[in-house]
């Protein structure tokens, strides 16, 4: 089996007990992807697949045969660092920075989701466009925990980059 | 976790053939599975991974839903038709886990998680009937905040975690399974167990079974519907107590209702007592409040969990007052 991280075709592991987290950090050295909790619980390890976010300890990398596979690494472009990357140092969205990967592939993914028209359990009316509110934004990214605090600053970072004139 | 053989069928034939053998478990988007592997609560010897099967959601002939087994959480939650048609089902779902872990989890999957009852997770120092049959239950003289004030037994007070089984039980959802003994159709209420003393058994599937599809009837025009959901904090946290439920008026007096409980049973709890007390009476608070105690006049609390009748059932009343009125979210 093979799986393409951040643009590159790479192996499987020989083992299907390896979770895609394990594969990541200890075959592939791409050590940005966080273990937290490694029980589904904090959001530390959310990549992308396919543009969808997930949590890499709860996913054995065997269930991703041929899956396109995005983590931290791969979103800046060289040296340019990723727009909501920049947006989290503008706006003090993390302090010990251990959750931050985690926090921005998750924004991600919960940007293509708002776009496309997924509600949320805090959505008024589930035939409604989503709004990118505080209450909204905040509900979504629920499933990444930060024990420094900075959730306020992540908000700010996530509407700053992503929210548009006319809902902002 | 505890080594395995992995194996990916090319459809649902090849999946029940490789299911068919003692020690195989299907996997559906792992995110409770992988995670009981991982503590050996569950230790499969093969898994056959049906998170790649087929994943339609179509409309039946009958003006119901024929929904896929392995349709993603997510996916089922923001479709148009359940968004329309049945808000409650969506609103349980988006009630839920994470959006990452409602990315991964399957309908099917979902159906087949199992309980959160710490004693059931810790394999070092408790004992619990439910992962070793015949070891004793440390839940039932420890703490049990969240556990059953219904339908436990001596054996186990566990319950069942999930929000959108809560809201099929609401809805008589038919669960399409197909195994050795062939394709079947189980009512929602017959699915899961109580625990009784086999705890160990959460469903009536049989070796080698596997969900392939839950089936939804149409609902009548002019019902309302939600999920309301009482947890310890505002997002990310399993149930104390949730309701699902589906109203009909005629005027100011009942026509049709249908209530379910989550958080309070080893399954949803379809409050069928509540429901006879509310049927062709007028919608009223405190008939609400009438029905709820009826359904609770049986509730068996334990130590730590003596709030869940009153807060289910004023839950409950909170939920019919504002679907009444037309203004439930």
């Amino acid at each position: 089996m093979s799986l393409i991280v951040n643009g590159k075709q790479v192996h499987g592991p020989a083992d299907p007990r390896v979770s895609l987290l394990d594969h990541l950090r200890e075959d592939l050295h791409l050590t940005g992807t966080k273990k937290g909790c490694n029980q589904g619980a904090c959001g530390a390890c959310t990549v992308l697949v396919d543009g969808e976010r997930i949590l890499s300890c709860l996913a054995l990398a065997v269930q991703y045969d041929g899956r396109a596979i995005t983590t931290i690494e791969g979103l800046a472009g060289g040296d340019a660092l990723h727009p909501l990357q920049a947006a989290f140092v503008e706006h003090d969205g993390f302090q010990c920075g251990y959750c931050t990967p985690g926090q921005i592939c998750s924004a991600i993914g919960m940007a293509s989701e708002l776009e496309r028209g997924v509600p949320s359990h805090v959505s008024a009316d589930l035939a409604a466009d989503a709004q990118w509110t505080r209450e909204e934004i905040q509900e979504r990214m629920s499933g990444n925990l930060c024990r420094c605090g900075a959730h306020n600053g992540i908000v700010d970072a996530i509407r700053a980059t992503f929210a548009t004139e006319a809902s902002a | 976790m505890t080594p395995f053989d992995y194996a990916r069928p090319i459809d649902a034939a090849d999946a029940l053939r490789r299911g068919a053998i003692a020690g195989t478990a299907y996997l559906g988007g792992g995110t409770n599975l992988v995670d009981l592997m991982r503590e050996t609560v569950a230790r499969p010897e093969r898994l056959v991974d049906v998170s790649g099967l087929p994943a339609a959601i179509e409309e039946t002939e009958d003006g119901g839903l024929l929904i896929a087994a392995a349709v993603r959480n997510t996916a089922l939650a923001e479709h148009r038709i359940v968004r329309a048609r049945y808000p409650l089902l969506s609103r349980a779902i988006l009630a839920g886990a994470s959006a990452q872990i409602r990315n991964m989890a399957t309908v099917g999957g979902n159906l087949l998680q199992r309980t959160r009852c710490t004693y059931f997770y810790d394999t070092e120092g408790s004992r619990c009937n439910k992962r070793q049959p015949g070891s004793g239950c440390d839940a039932r003289e420890g703490f049990n905040r969240i556990h059953a004030v219904l339908g436990g037994s001596d054996a186990c007070v566990a319950t069942h975690p999930s929000d959108m089984c809560v809201a099929l039980a609401a809805l008589d959802a038919t669960v399409h399974v197909d195994g050795p003994a062939g394709p079947r159709t189980i009512p929602f209420a017959d699915f899961h167990r109580l625990p009784g003393d086999r705890p160990d058994r959460d469903t009536n599937l049989e070796l080698g079974d596997l969900v392939t599809a839950v089936a939804l009837p149409p609902l009548p025009a002019g019902t309302r519907s939600t999920y309301r959901k009482v947890r310890d904090r505002a997002s990310y946290a399993f149930a104390l107590v949730s309701v699902a439920t589906t109203l009909e008026l005629e005027g100011d007096r009942i026509k049709q209702v249908r209530i379910a409980f989550g958080g309070v049973a080893h399954k949803p709890w379809r409050a069928m007592r509540a429901e006879a007390a509310l049927l062709d009476r007028p919608a009223t608070h405190q008939a609400f409040l009438d029905a709820a105690a009826a359904e609770f006049v049986d509730a068996r609390p334990l130590r730590d969990n003596a709030f869940k009748p009153a807060l289910a059932s004023r839950t409950l009343a909170a939920v019919l007052e504002e679907l009444a009125m037309g203004d439930a979210a």
